[in-house]
C-alpha cells in the first residue's frame, strides 16, 4: 500500500542516447503554492527533443498547474527552468511563445464570434503598412490546415464548430507559432478515433522535425501508442519518471494513486430489485439523445460510459427535468413522469448530483448548513409553514458531516473554503438530507483527491447495498468498471452496447467508444 | 533554522497587512468610514451633534433605510432594482390624487379617505413588482433593462398623470399624523422604518424564502438543481422591493404633504450606494442586511453633514457617484483578498 516510499527507489531513467537528440527543458525543484494548498513541489522534469513526454497523473495531481508554468501562465515559487541550457524566467504565454513554447489547453483560447483563420492569426496578424493583409492570413491558414490533414473552412465561425473541430483549431493555432516545446493537454478527450489517429500521426511527424512534445493523458492506450517517457504526478511530487515501454497499466495507476487497486475501490454486492428507474425511447429536442432506453434497478449500481458529447450526461440531465425531452417516457418506481422537472423528481425520490459542483452543484459563499439542506428545506424536518427549524437543520446537517466525514467538520464554514474532495461530499450530503432512492452521478470524482475518492466510493457502495438504485455516469473507466454492475455505452447519443457481469471489461467498453469508419485502418 | 531578520520583518508587516484585509474583508469598510465621517462634520460644525438635527437625521434616514431594505434584498437574490425612484413617484401623485379627491368630496371621512389611499399606493408598489419580476423571471430580461424601462415607464407615467404640478390638499390626518407626527418624541417615520428592518431581519434569517434569495444570488443552477422554483421566488423579491419603496413613497408624500411627480429620482442610485457599501455583493448571493441599513444611515449622514457645511448640491450628487464607484471597487477588493 505504501507506494510513495517504493517509489523513491525507482530512479529517473535517462532517456536513450540517440543521434542529435538533445535537451530541450529542465525544470529542476519547482514549487508552486495557492493559497491554501502547496500545488507542487520539488518536481524536477525535462524534456528532450523529439521525444513525447507525458504527464499523468490524477485530477488535482498538479499536471495542470505544472504545465502552466512551463506555458508562462504564472511563474513557479521556487525552483528554476532551463531552456536549452540558458536560464528562463516567463512572465507570459506570450512571452513563453516567443522562446518557441505553444501550449494546447483543454480550457480554448479562440474568440467564438470569429473566423478559424481570424482566431489562428489573433495578436500576430501579418499587416501591410498598417492595413491587415488578409490574403496572407487566407494562405497561411490554408497551409497549416493542409499540414494537419484537418478538414475545416477557414472561414467558418468557431462558436459553430464541434468541440473537437474546435480542438483541431486550437492545435492549428499551437502549430502556426511554429514551435520548439508543444504542450498538449489531452487533446483526445473529445476527438473521435480517426481525428485522433491523425493527430498521433501528425505527433510523430513533428517528432522527426526534433520538437519536444508534453502530452497529458489519463489514456494508458496513449502511453503505449505515443509516450517515450512518463513522469507521473501525485499530490504535487513526481513521484517517478519512467520509460514508456517497460512500464506496466496496474504500475501506472499504482504510481498514479498511491494504492493497489484492491484498496481503491471496494466490492459492491450487488443485490438487483425492482425497476426504480426506467427510461424508454428518450430522445431530445437537442438531438444529443436518440431513442434511449436504460433501467436502473434498486440495490445496483447501474454504469454509462461514453466519450466526451456521446450524450451520456444527458440522459442523467434529461431525467432530472433538466434537458428538453422530443419523445419516449421516463417512469420512476413503475410511476410515469410526464414532465419531469428537478423539484418533481425530488419528491419522487431522485436526485441528480452534477458533475460541474462549482457551475451547479454549490452555493459557495454559503456554510455547508445551507448548502446540505438547501434541496430539503421544504420538509418538514427543515422548516414548518416556511419558518425555518434552525436547530434540527442544524442537528441533522452534522450528523450528515460526521457520516460522510466531511474535513473539517464545521457545517457554519463557507462551501468555498473546502477541498473538491469535501466539496463534493457537500453535494452528496444533500441526498441524504431527504429520502432518496435514485441517485444519478454525473462525474462524482473529478477534481477529487484518492482520498475522498476512496471515501465517495464507500459512500456509494452503502447507498447501494441499502438499497438504492445508482446511476453512474462516468468518464473514467475503471471506476466504472469498478463499481458498476453492468453498464451502458454510448455513443452519438445512442446506446451502443449493453454490457453486464463478465463481458464488462474495458476491451469490450472502449471498442464501442469510437467510430469504426470506413476510411479507418 | 533561524531566520533572517530581514525575513522576519518582511513576515510581520505580512501579518500585519493580513489583519487589516481580514479585518476588512469581515466587518467591511462601512464602520471605518462612519466614523470618519462623523468625528469630521462634529468637528466643522458644532450644529451636527445637536439633538435637533440628530433627529432631523434619524427621519431623513428612514425613507432611505425602508427603500434600501429592498434593493438589498434584489441585491441579494442576484437582481438590482433601478425602478424605486419611479415606484415613489407614481405612489406618491396615484394615491395623494386618491386621497385629496375622496377627502374633498367627504370631509367626514378622513380615515377612510387615508387607509383606501394608503392601499392604493401600496397597490402601485406591488404591481410595479410584479410587472419587473415577470420581466426579469418569466422572460429573462436583465434586470438591468427590464428595471430601467419600468423607471422610464414610471416617472413618465407620473408626469403624465398630473400634468407635472404637485397634487395637494391631502387629509390633515395623512400629512399631520405621518408626515411631521411624533410618538415619544420619535418621529412617525423611524418607527416604520424600524418595522421594516426587523420584518426584513425576519424573512431573511427565519424563513426558507430567505434562505433560498441567497441560494438564487449565489448559484441559481444550483437552486433549480435544488428543487427551488427560482421564477417564483425571484418574482416575489421585486415585488418585496418595490412595496416597501412605496412604503417610503407614501412616508414621503406625507411628509411634503404633496403628491410629486418628481419624487424620488435619487433613490436608485442612493440605494444601491447604501447597499454596496454596507457590505451586499453586486454579484449577488452575499451581504446582511443590518450592513445594508447601517450604510443608508451613513448615506444620511453624509447628505446631512454636506448640507449643514453649505456643501453646493451638485457637488453631493458627485460625491454620491464617486463613494458608490469607491464602494465597488471595494467589494472586488474584498473578494479577492478573501481568497
Amino acid at each position: 500500500m505504501q507506494l510513495a516510499r517504493a517509489s523513491v527507489v525507482e530512479d529517473v531513467q535517462p532517456l536513450p542516447a540517440e543521434l542529435g537528440r538533445v535537451e530541450l527543458l529542465r525544470l529542476s525543484s519547482i514549487g508552486k503554492r495557492f493559497p491554501g494548498v502547496q500545488a507542487l513541489s520539488e518536481v524536477d522534469f525535462d524534456l528532450q527533443s523529439g521525444e513525447v513526454h507525458v504527464l499523468f497523473g490524477e485530477n488535482g495531481a498538479g499536471k495542470s498547474t505544472l504545465i502552466n508554468i512551463i506555458a508562462g501562465t504564472f511563474p513557479p515559487d521556487d525552483g528554476t527552468m532551463t531552456l536549452r541550457g540558458q536560464p528562463l524566467r516567463l512572465h507570459s504565454p506570450h512571452h513563453a511563445r516567443q522562446f518557441g513554447i505553444n501550449a494546447v489547453f483543454q480550457e480554448f483560447s479562440l474568440v467564438p464570434t470569429l473566423s478559424v483563420q481570424d482566431n489562428l492569426y489573433l495578436g500576430r496578424e501579418p499587416k501591410h503598412a498598417g492595413i491587415l493583409d488578409k490574403a496572407a492570413i487566407a494562405r497561411g491558414t490554408k497551409e497549416t490546415l493542409d499540414l494537419l490533414e484537418f478538414h475545416l473552412d477557414p472561414k467558418a465561425q468557431v462558436g459553430r464548430l464541434s468541440r473537437a473541430e474546435q480542438q483541431m483549431v486550437e492545435i492549428a493555432k499551437a502549430i502556426q507559432g511554429e514551435p520548439s516545446i508543444l504542450i498538449l493537454d489531452e487533446p483526445t478527450a473529445s476527438l473521435t478515433e480517426n481525428e485522433a489517429n491523425r493527430l498521433f500521426a501528425l505527433i510523430e511527424r513533428l517528432k522527426e522535425q526534433g520538437l519536444g512534445i508534453i502530452y497529458i493523458t489519463h489514456r494508458i492506450q496513449e502511453i503505449r501508442r505515443i509516450a517515450d517517457r512518463v513522469t507521473v504526478l501525485r499530490d504535487g511530487r513526481a513521484v517517478a519518471t519512467v520509460a514508456a515501454g517497460d512500464v506496466s497499466e496496474s504500475r501506472l495507476v499504482e504510481l498514479m494513486t498511491g494504492r493497489t487497486v484492491d484498496a481503491l475501490y471496494p466490492t459492491i454486492d450487488h443485490q438487483p430489485g425492482p425497476v426504480m428507474l426506467q427510461a424508454t425511447g428518450l430522445t431530445l429536442v437537442n438531438g444529443r439523445v436518440r431513442n434511449v432506453s436504460i433501467d436502473v434497478r434498486a440495490g445496483e449500481v447501474v454504469g454509462l460510459a461514453g466519450l466526451v458529447g456521446s450524450g451520456k450526461s444527458e440522459i442523467g440531465r434529461a431525467v432530472f427535468g433538466l434537458e428538453p425531452i422530443a419523445s419516449g417516457s421516463i417512469a420512476i418506481g413503475g410511476d410515469g413522469v410526464q414532465h419531469p422537472t428537478p423539484r418533481g423528481m425530488l419528491d419522487r425520490g431522485v436526485i441528480y448530483i452534477p458533475s460541474d459542483r462549482r457551475e451547479e452543484g454549490l452555493v459557495a459563499m454559503r456554510p455547508v448548513r445551507e448548502n446540505m439542506s438547501l434541496a430539503a428545506l421544504g420538509l418538514p424536518t427543515f422548516s414548518r409553514l416556511g419558518l425555518l427549524r434552525r436547530r434540527l437543520e442544524g442537528r441533522t446537517v452534522r450528523s450528515i458531516a460526521q457520516r460522510l466525514n466531511l474535513r473539517p467538520l464545521n457545517i457554519e464554514r463557507e462551501v468555498a473554503y473546502f477541498s473538491g474532495g469535501n466539496q463534493q461530499k457537500v453535494v452528496l450530503g444533500r441526498g441524504l438530507a431527504r429520502n432518496v432512492k435514485v441517485f444519478i452521478f454525473d462525474e462524482p470524482t473529478t477534481g477529487v483527491d484518492v482520498g475522498a475518492k476512496v471515501e465517495i466510493y464507500a459512500f456509494m457502495k452503502e447507498l447501494c447495498e441499502r438499497g438504492a438504485a445508482v446511476l453512474l455516469i462516468s468518464s473514467d473507466l475503471p471506476e466504472l468498471l469498478h463499481l458498476a454492475n453492468r453498464a451502458y455505452v454510448m455513443h452519438r447519443g445512442e446506446v451502443r452496447a449493453k454490457l453486464t457481469g463478465s463481458a464488462l471489461t474495458e476491451e469490450a467498453v472502449l471498442a464501442n467508444f469510437f467510430d469504426h469508419d470506413a476510411d479507418a485502418a | 533554522m533561524t531566520t533572517a531578520p530581514m525575513e522576519r520583518e518582511a513576515a510581520g508587516a505580512n501579518r500585519l497587512s493580513d489583519l487589516a484585509r481580514s479585518i476588512f474583508s469581515t466587518v467591511g469598510i462601512l464602520p471605518i468610514l462612519l466614523a470618519v465621517v462623523i468625528l469630521y462634520f462634529a468637528s466643522q460644525e458644532s450644529r451636527f451633534y445637536g439633538t435637533a438635527n440628530l433627529t432631523n437625521v434619524l427621519r431623513q434616514s428612514t425613507y432611505l433605510i425602508i427603500v434600501t431594505l429592498g434593493q438589498a434584498l434584489v441585491l441579494i437574490s442576484g437582481g438590482f432594482d433601478l425602478s424605486v425612484g419611479a415606484v415613489i413617484a407614481v405612489t406618491s401623485v396615484v394615491s395623494a390624487r386618491y386621497m385629496a379627491s375622496h377627502y374633498a368630496a367627504n370631509p367626514n371621512s378622513e380615515l377612510s379617505s387615508v387607509l383606501v389611499g394608503v392601499g392604493i399606493g401600496l397597490l402601485v408598489g406591488v404591481i410595479f413588482g410584479l410587472v419587473n419580476g415577470i420581466g426579469v423571471a418569466r422572460f429573462n430580461v436583465s434586470p438591468f433593462i427590464m428595471t430601467l424601462g419600468m423607471a422610464s415607464v414610471g416617472s413618465g407615467f407620473a408626469l403624465y398623470y398630473t400634468g407635472g404640478s404637485p397634487v395637494s390638499g391631502m387629509p390633515p390626518l395623512f400629512t399631520r399624523e405621518i408626515g411631521t407626527g411624533r410618538w415619544f418624541e420619535i418621529p412617525v417615520p423611524v418607527y416604520a422604518a424600524v418595522l421594516a428592518t426587523i420584518v426584513v431581519l425576519f424573512l431573511v434569517g427565519s424563513t426558507s424564502w430567505g434562505r433560498y434569495l441567497y441560494a438564487i444570488g449565489g448559484n441559481t443552477k444550483a437552486a433549480f438543481l435544488s428543487g427551488i422554483p427560482v421564477g417564483v421566488y425571484t418574482a416575489s423579491v421585486y415585488v418585496m422591493c418595490s412595496l416597501l419603496a412605496a412604503v417610503a413613497g407614501l412616508l414621503l408624500t406625507a411628509r411634503t404633504s404633496s403628491g410629486e411627480p418628481n419624487l424620488g429620482g435619487q433613490y436608485p442610485l442612493e440605494s444601491i450606494t447604501a447597499a454596496v457599501i454596507g457590505g451586499i455583493s453586486l454579484r449577488g448571493g452575499e451581504g446582511r442586511i443590518m450592513g445594508a441599513v447601517l450604510g443608508a444611515l451613513f448615506i444620511t449622514i453624509l447628505t446631512n453633514g454636506m448640507n449643514l457645511i453649505r456643501m453646493e448640491s451638485y457637488f453631493q450628487t458627485m460625491a454620491i457617484g464617486v463613494i458608490l464607484i469607491l464602494a465597488v471597487i471595494f467589494d472586488r477588493l474584498r473578494d479577492r483578498w478573501r481568497v
